[in-house]
């Protein structure tokens, strides 16, 4: 709350220069990170290289990672790190070892045409985007002091999520049968 | 104070999700689609992080959805590449353009006068205009 205000005062002054260096600092790493982020997105979806696309998406889950951390989440933050850079990127390696040589260029992408209807298209997509959270009224946050601790995650999750909680368990339990038996599955003899 | 204030992380998330679509749209390998819609779910765990920390009156709430949407990310994947092992299994490629089974009624060489099928016939080294 504080700092929202803090951040209201700092814009409405005329961006005078009244922040400490530790914000700086802060400011500075929330800025890395955000650069992370975008720059593995891009570097994602625009390489011929497949090795590289798992590259890129990894350099964004740890933009993500760190926007986390700044969202008052550290749990969240390894959660990411632990979930999406550890276990997801891994089994994405696996599958492009199995198939393709690791620096094949594997696609050719769109091109001519469908390129230049592609990518105004999705420019336009995110500046649309930007104008409607930027023309949105946000409702005022909520006041007073809020427990963003893991102790009341873990409590909501066995609470009030407790379905959900057991839910996701089983899915993920199914998910790994399912794949064992897709991949065990006899080869079709021709 | 970009890192105090919520705009920053919807853009962010919006240029994941848009990112993540054209990845998806644009991408010929499984993989390559498979690590977009990735994506698509990051940027949506972004979001519901954002509007936890600055709007949620119980904060923990958007924590649990994010950590479920991670989840159901990582069952995803796994079901992907699995299906991917299978399908090199069987047909020995994993490239979307030579699995064209049941197109069986349309000749492989076709002439190159029909347009409509062009885009699904070429093979991955061809230039297409």
């Amino acid at each position: 709350m504080d700092a929202l205000l803090r951040a209201r005062v700092f814009f409405r002054s005329g961006m005078r220069f009244s922040m400490s260096w530790p914000d700086i600092f802060l400011e500075f790493v929330f800025g890395l990170f955000v650069v992370l982020t975008v720059c593995g997105g891009l570097l994602a979806v625009r390489t011929q290289i497949l090795m590289y696309t798992v590259l890129g998406a990894a350099v964004a889950f740890l933009g993500v990672a760190g926007l986390f951390m700044f969202l008052n989440s550290t749990f969240l933050a390894m959660m990411q790190i632990l979930i999406y850079l550890g276990a997801i990127c891994i089994v994405l390696v696996f599958g492009i070892m199995v198939g393709y040589t690791p620096r094949q260029v594997a696609e050719q992408g769109i091109r001519g045409q469908n390129l230049l209807l592609a990518v105004p298209a999705c420019v336009a997509a995110v500046v649309l985007l930007r104008s409607a959270v930027g023309r949105t009224i946000w409702p005022a946050p909520p006041d007073g002091q809020r427990d963003f601790s893991l102790v009341a995650v873990g409590r909501q999750l066995l609470e009030q999520y407790a379905l959900a909680f057991e839910l996701i368990s089983v899915l993920l339990l199914i998910a790994i049968i399912g794949a064992i038996i897709v991949v065990t599955v006899k080869e079709d003899p021709r | 104070m970009l890192s105090q204030d919520m705009k920053t992380y919807l853009v962010v998330a919006a240029f994941l999700l848009i990112i993540g679509v054209y990845g998806v749209v644009q991408r010929r390998s499984f993989i390559g689609m498979l690590i977009s819609a990735e994506l698509i779910l990051t940027g949506a765990g972004l979001n519901f992080m954002a509007f936890n920390r600055f709007m949620a009156p119980v904060p923990a709430v958007g924590q649990v959805f994010t950590l479920i949407i991670m989840g159901i990310a990582a069952a995803e994947t796994a079901i992907g590449v699995s299906f991917i092992l299978a399908v090199y299994r069987q047909f020995k490629t994993i490239d979307p353009i030579q699995l064209n089974e049941l197109q069986e009624s349309i000749p492989h060489e076709a002439p190159e006068d029909d347009q409509v099928l062009a885009p699904c016939r070429r093979s991955p080294g061809d230039k297409v205009a």
